[in-house]
Parts: structure tokens; sequence; C-alpha cells
């Protein structure tokens, strides 16, 4: 198989390709997987990775490579790194380069491009990939010279993953891989222009801790930005130590303990009633690693209008971008939240606050209908929740599926939950379970996907298949673009324009197609058979959960509207 | 309002694409952009003027551009006291007869005809925005057959001593 292979080219000062020098630049960053698909410009890098032991997985279209790589990413909290041809292979993964720059994930995805001689002429699969990717991206480079490649991806790797992580690329036209050099790969990363700010001001610090000593009503909007900076701890020892209670946002699910006294759930849109009448009422808002995306704040007019708002990023743009800020805070979450600690302050006084959003809590709590024998969609989150002890890594599509699943599965562990915030990518869920299960092989990884979306990205089926990945695929099928459908029963009078999916292919022998283990149940008590069974081994597993294609997502806050005026906060 | 806003950054290409695409993107109006190279090798300074409204939108701005990787300095230099400069060419029809005229004109400008032709005449003239504009009033009237400006280049003067009120977007006010 591997006949003819050149032994690996060890020696750092030997002659090499730039191919072979790209490869072990990915060495000594210590990536252990790449996710990619091979063509004709990226030729001289598959020729040197098959020499090469870093495991790549090949998916079935690029799409299906980025999103696994933001959900290895997302779970790792390691760069998802991904390699794609020129032209079409690179202009595949721009959804999910999006997707990645909206959610803050550390990706550095390297693409092919037409030899350098012929940029600019129109040559075969060439696409300007530099100008496409320029908004998308935290930063892109086109190596000219072989020579700077190892500096290059020195510095692509630092800046996909300090400061706000985000997506960087790294254009290679196909002479510079062929071009053969003494590399030197201690060539330093030269960045003036990228100082991210990591600590703190104390004074600001101390303006906070005082504004804290005052409040009555204080709440902790708790975002995703506490998840990159690995600060769940510190956030959980200040609310504790001053009893204030936390709002998650969307993407933050999972930085605080869900069953914990002090949490009130998610807010925004699909939110509980306690949290977003929390971040109403409240009379200190501190948003720590969290951009007031509007799905969280709706109208802005009437948010946390009576609040002193301190907000804690890493990037300052975010501060005062959608918010007006009193006190700023430009530092890493973990590093705030510990010198926030630290600082004497005193504690306030929030009992009654708190009461009155227990009371919230008992009056409002998240609701789904009973007294009917429908196989509901909530119910589906539920079972997973049960057979997975909660304890599983979720992935979920864009959806009304992904808001149950928010609200459902209560999670209490950090880097357990995979979901496409701000960009809301279709087609998202099931390549992001992939490259979850590839960084954690021995955890259990579901994906709760919807029977439209799962269609955008299924090919990677075949993915599961050739690695036997245990990824148990979980469509929550409603027979329709259940989203789109509420909406338009919602705001367009039940006119259900293009939303209705009566006719599906049989996704169980879709999935025995693949060679994958599937399943149909309609009800509760068949899906309690299935999952027992299908929790209990180490294959992929494909279940098609045929629920109620009429429910609809509560509580909501209608476009326009502000956080206290949800509908459906009571059956 | 009108702002006056520099940019010191890394001379890589594309960067200027990036820049150019995140006002288009975060819908800055851009009045004008000068580029050039500086004093330092690979360091270019641009000048943007923009219009925006609220002192909000122009601290986005700022950081925006102070978020670009090969972006060194961003300042909103309006407010402070600076020195302005753009150049204009503008082609002017006239004969022998009108050409003493509008010399008489241009001179308190201390603008120059650099090229004559039998029908038309082009002045050169440099300074600030007001008095660029004040030429061509006075020019109109004899008809402006071409006319380019190149926008407005700036920077801080040696001294800030008769300033008082510089704007700060520091996010530590
Ligand atoms: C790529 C993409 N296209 C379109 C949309 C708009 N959209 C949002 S939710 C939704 C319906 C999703 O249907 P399904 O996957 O079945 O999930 P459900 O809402 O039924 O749970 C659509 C079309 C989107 N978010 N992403
Ligand atoms: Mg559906």
């Amino acid at each position: 198989m591997r006949a003819k292979a050149k032994p690996e080219a060890e020696a750092v000062t030997a002659e090499m390709t730039g191919a072979e020098v790209l490869i072990h630049s990915l060495k000594k960053e210590n990536v252990e997987v790449l996710f990619g698909y091979p063509g004709g410009a990226v030729l001289p890098i598959y020729d040197a990775l098959y020499r090469s032991p870093i495991k790549h997985i090949l998916s079935k279209h690029e799409q299906g490579s980025i999103h696994a790589a933001e959900g290895y990413a997302r779970v790792s909290g390691k760069p998802g790194v991904v390699i794609a041809t020129s032209g079409p292979g690179a202009t595949n993964l721009v959804t999910g380069i999006t997707d990645a720059m909206m959610d803050s994930l550390p990706l550095v995805i390297f693409t092919g491009q037409v030899a350098s001689t012929v940029i600019g002429t129109d040559a075969f699969q060439e696409a300007d990939i530099m100008g496409i990717t320029a908004p998308i991206t935290k930063h892109n480079y086109q190596v000219r010279d072989v020579q700077d490649l190892p500096r290059i991806i020195k510095e692509a790797f630092h800046i996909a993953t300090t400061g706000r992580p985000g997506p960087v690329l790294v254009d290679i036209p196909k002479d510079v891989a062929n071009k053969t050099i003494s590399p030197d790969y201690d060539s330093t990363i030269h960045l003036p222009g990228y100082q991210p700010t990591f600590s703190p001001n104390i004074l600001q610090i101390k303006k906070l801790a005082d504004a804290v000593g005052q409040a009555k009503k204080p709440v902790i909007l708790a975002g995703a930005g506490i998840l990159h900076a690995n600060a769940g701890k510190e956030l959980l020892t200040f609310t504790e130590k001053h009893k204030i209670p936390v709002v998650n946002t969307l993407l933050g699910l999972g930085s605080y303990p869900g069953q914990h006294p002090l949490f009130l759930g998610m807010g925004g849109m699909h939110g509980t009633y306690t949290a977003n009448m929390a971040l109403y009422e409240c009379d200190l808002l501190i948003s720590i690693g969290a951009r007031f995306d509007d799905r969280l704040t709706g109208n802005l007019a009437h948010f946390a209008k009576n609040a002193v708002v301190a907000h804690i990023d890493v990037d300052p743009a975010e501060i005062g971008k959608n918010v007006p800020t009193q006190i700023p805070i430009v530092s890493d979450a973990r590093e705030a939240l510990r010198k926030l600690v630290d600082v004497d302050s005193e504690t306030p006084d929030t009992e009654d606050w708190r009461n009155q959003l227990t009371e919230n809590s008992k009056n409002y709590p998240l609701w789904k209908k009973t007294n009917t024998d429908e196989f509901l969609p909530q119910q589906v989150v539920e079972l997973v929740h049960e057979y997975t002890k909660g304890d599983a890594i979720i992935t979920t599509d864009v959806g009304q599926h992904q808001m149950w699943a928010a609200q459902y599965y209560a999670f209490t562990d950090a880097n357990r939950w995979v979901t496409s915030g701000g960009l809301g990518t279709m087609g998202f869920g099931f390549p992001a379970a992939v490259g979850a299960q590839l960084a954690f092989p021995d955890q259990t990884v579901v994906a709760l996907t919807g029977d439209g979306g799962f269609q955008m990205t299924l090919q990677e089926l075949s993915t599961l298949q050739e690695l036997n990945l245990p990824v148990k695929v979980v469509i929550m099928n409603n027979h329709t673009l259940g989203m789109v459908r509420q909406w338009q029963e919602a705001f367009y009078e039940e006119r259900y324009s293009h939303s209705l999916l009566p006719v599906q292919p049989d996704f169980v022998k879709l999935g025995e197609a693949y060679g994958i283990k599937s399943y149909k149940v309609e009800t509760q008590e068949e899906a309690r058979v299935v999952f027992e069974e299908a929790f209990s081994h180490r294959d992929p597993v494909l279940i098609d959960c045929r629920v109620s294609g009429k429910e609809n997502v509560y509580p909501m806050i209608a476009p326009g509207k502000g956080l206290h005026q949800m509908i459906g906060v009571k059956p | 309002m009108k702002r006056i806003v520099t940019a010191t950054v890394i001379n890589q290409s594309g960067v200027l694409n990036r820049i150019t695409g995140l006002m288009t993107k975060r819908q800055f109006n851009i009045e004008s952009i000068t580029v050039g190279h500086t004093e330092t090798e690979g360091v270019s300074k641009m000048t943007f003027v923009v219009n925006v409204d609220g002192d909000g939108k122009i601290e986005q701005l700022i950081k925006q551009l102070n978020k670009q990787i090969d972006v060194l300095k961003v300042s909103d230099i309006t407010d402070q006291a600076i020195v302005v400069r753009e150049l204009a060419l503008i082609k002017v029809i006239s004969n022998a007869q009108i050409r003493s005229e509008i010399s008489g004109i241009i001179e308190p400008f201390r603008a120059s005809i650099i090229d004559v032709s039998r029908e038309s005449i082009t002045v050169q003239v440099t300074g600030d925005s007001e008095k660029i504009e004040a030429i061509i009033d006075l020019l109109r009237p004899y008809g402006i057959k071409e006319m380019v400006r190149t926008g407005i280049t700036a920077f801080p003067r040696g001294s800030q001593k008769s300033v008082t009120d510089i704007k700060q977007y520091s996010i530590l006010n």
C-alpha cells in the first residue's frame, strides 16, 4: 500500500517541499487530525500527507469537513484544521468559515490555489478565496514565498487560538507547495498589530465590585466566552460568593450547572420566562463573554433599561456595540473573574430578588402538552437526556429541535453542547457530531437533527460507516421545516409556503444503505426500547423519531418585541 | 458628522480590501480614502473621511479597524490640531484672452497652471478641503471640463498646545 513511501523527513535542515514543510509545521502545532478533501491544487499536500502519521478524515463534501472541524474545536478547545482544494473546494467551505467566525471557533484552514504564475487569469479552478473570505475570517494569508510558510503557519495558529478565537485561512498556490527549500522553523511570529488584551484593568474591576455591592437585582449573562476561557469554575465561585443569579446565552449553555439554584436558564427568543424577566428587571447586568445578539436581547429599547451594564469581553469591539455600557472590561473571562473574586467587595443582599425569581420559575416553568398520546419532540430530548444520563455531547442542527434541545437537555458541564448560534446554519449538526466524536472517541455523542437540516449534509453517514464512529443520529422528524412553519403559523396566517415535507426518503433504508443500524420510532414506548439498545453499544445508530408536526417552540419573543413581552409562557 | 480617521497599516496585499470591505459591511459612509507609504518601510498610512452619526458609530469604526491584524494604529484626529492637505487638478475652458484673468484668480490660492492647450488650462491646487471648494467655485463660471481630487491626507501638528478637547475612545473612560 505504502509502496515507495519516502521515509518521513525528520531532519529539519533537510531540503523539503512546501507541502512537506506544511505537514511538518502541523506536527509542530500538535495537530492530531485534519478534516479535508483532495483536489488538483492540493495534490502536493496530499502526497506529503501520504507519508505522514497525522490522521486525515475524508469527508464527503467540504462543508462536512469544516463543520466537523468546528465540532472538534468546540468540544476540545483545540483548533480544527481543514484542507480543501482551490476553487470549488474552497468555496464549499464558505458557510462553515462564516459559521466559525460568528461563533468564535478556532479553525486553521488551508486551501490550495492555482500556481502563482496563473493567478489572476481565471485559470482552471481559480477562485479569489482571499477576497471571498476577507470578511469571514479573523485573518487570511496567501503564501507567495515558500520561505514564509513556517512563520505564516505559526501565526495562523496563534491568531486562531488567542484573543477572541476565530477562523484563519492560509491559501497555498500549487507551485509554492511544490517548491523545495531548506525551511527555517525558527522564524518567529511577528504581529505588531495583534496584541489581544488578556488581563483586566484593576480599576474597572473595582468599579464593578462596587456596583455588585450596591446592587439589589444583579444578574449575570454568561456566554460562550466563559467556555473559551475555561472560566466555569471561577464563574461558579463568583456567583456563589455573592449570590448572583445566572442566565446563559444559547452558546453559553454548559458554562454554568443547569441544575444550580442560581441558574435561571437560557435567555432570549426561546429562553425561559424567568431568565428574560431577570434581564428585563435587573439593576445590574454583568455580561461575560456574550455579545448581545438580537436573538438574545429582543427589542433593545426594552433591554435591561434600568440596569447598570457591565461587559467583560476579550474583544473590545463587542463592548458598547449594541448596548450602552457603563463598566467596560476588556479581558479574558477567567482572568476577570479571578480578580473579581479576589478584590475586596461587599456582598449584596439579593434575597428578595432571588425569591422573586424562584417564584417566577415556579409559576412559569417550561411547559409542553400533557394529556396527549402524541409523541412530542420535547420528549425526544428528555429521553435522550435520560438514556445518556445527561452526560452526552449533544450537537444540533438549526430549527425547532435545536431550541428544544437547548431548553430540555439541562447541560451541567462545559463543552458538551455544540450548536450553530450566530449564523444558524442548517446542515451543521451532523458533521459537527463527527468532529466531536473524533475529539472524544470514548464519549457518547448525539446528533440531534431535524428532518430538513439532516438532508443538507447527510452524506457524512458514509464517514460514520467508514470510521465506525459511534455517533447516535437522532432525527426529530416532524415532516416539516418546523421553525419556518411555526413562523408562518404565527405571522403569515398559516400559509405554509414550502415548509411542509410530506414526501421524505425512508431514513431507515437510507441509514442501512450506509451500513448503519437504523430504526424508526413512533411512540415514546418504542423510543425507550430503541434508545435502550442504541445507547448500550459503540456502533453508529440512526433513529428516525416520528414526532408530532404541529408543536411550536414556546415561550417566544416575537420579532420587534421586548424581553418582557413573551408569548406562550403558559399552556 | 464628518470625521477624519487615520490608520497605520502593514503594507500587506489585501489590507486595503479588508478595510474597505469592513466599512461596507458595517455601513460606514466613506467620503474619501488616501493611502501611501510612510517614513517606515513596509508601513502605510490611510486617511479616511467618513460620515457617521453619533459617537457610538465612530467608536465602533475605530474598534473594528483596530481589530484587523494588519492595522497597527487608528486615530480619530478630527478634533486635534492637524495639517490637512488635498490636491486637485482642474481643467478649465479658456482661450488666450481669459488665461491671464484666471491666473489672477488663482494666484491668492498659490495654485499653479501646469498644462496649457488652445482651449483649456489645467490648474493644480493643494490645501484643505474648504480652500479647494473655494477655488472650484471661482473657476466654475469659466466652465470646468474635467476635475480630479485626491481626497485628504492628514496628520497631527508637531505641537498640540492649542487643543483642549481631544476625543478619546478609550474603553477605559
Ligand atoms: C442553510 C439554511 N437554510 C435555511 C435556513 C432557514 N431555516 C431555519 S430553521 C429551518 C427549518 C429547519 O427544519 P428542520 O431541519 O426539519 O428542523 P425543525 O425546525 O423542523 O426542527 C429553516 C429552513 C437556515 N437556518 N439555514
Ligand atoms: Mg423538521
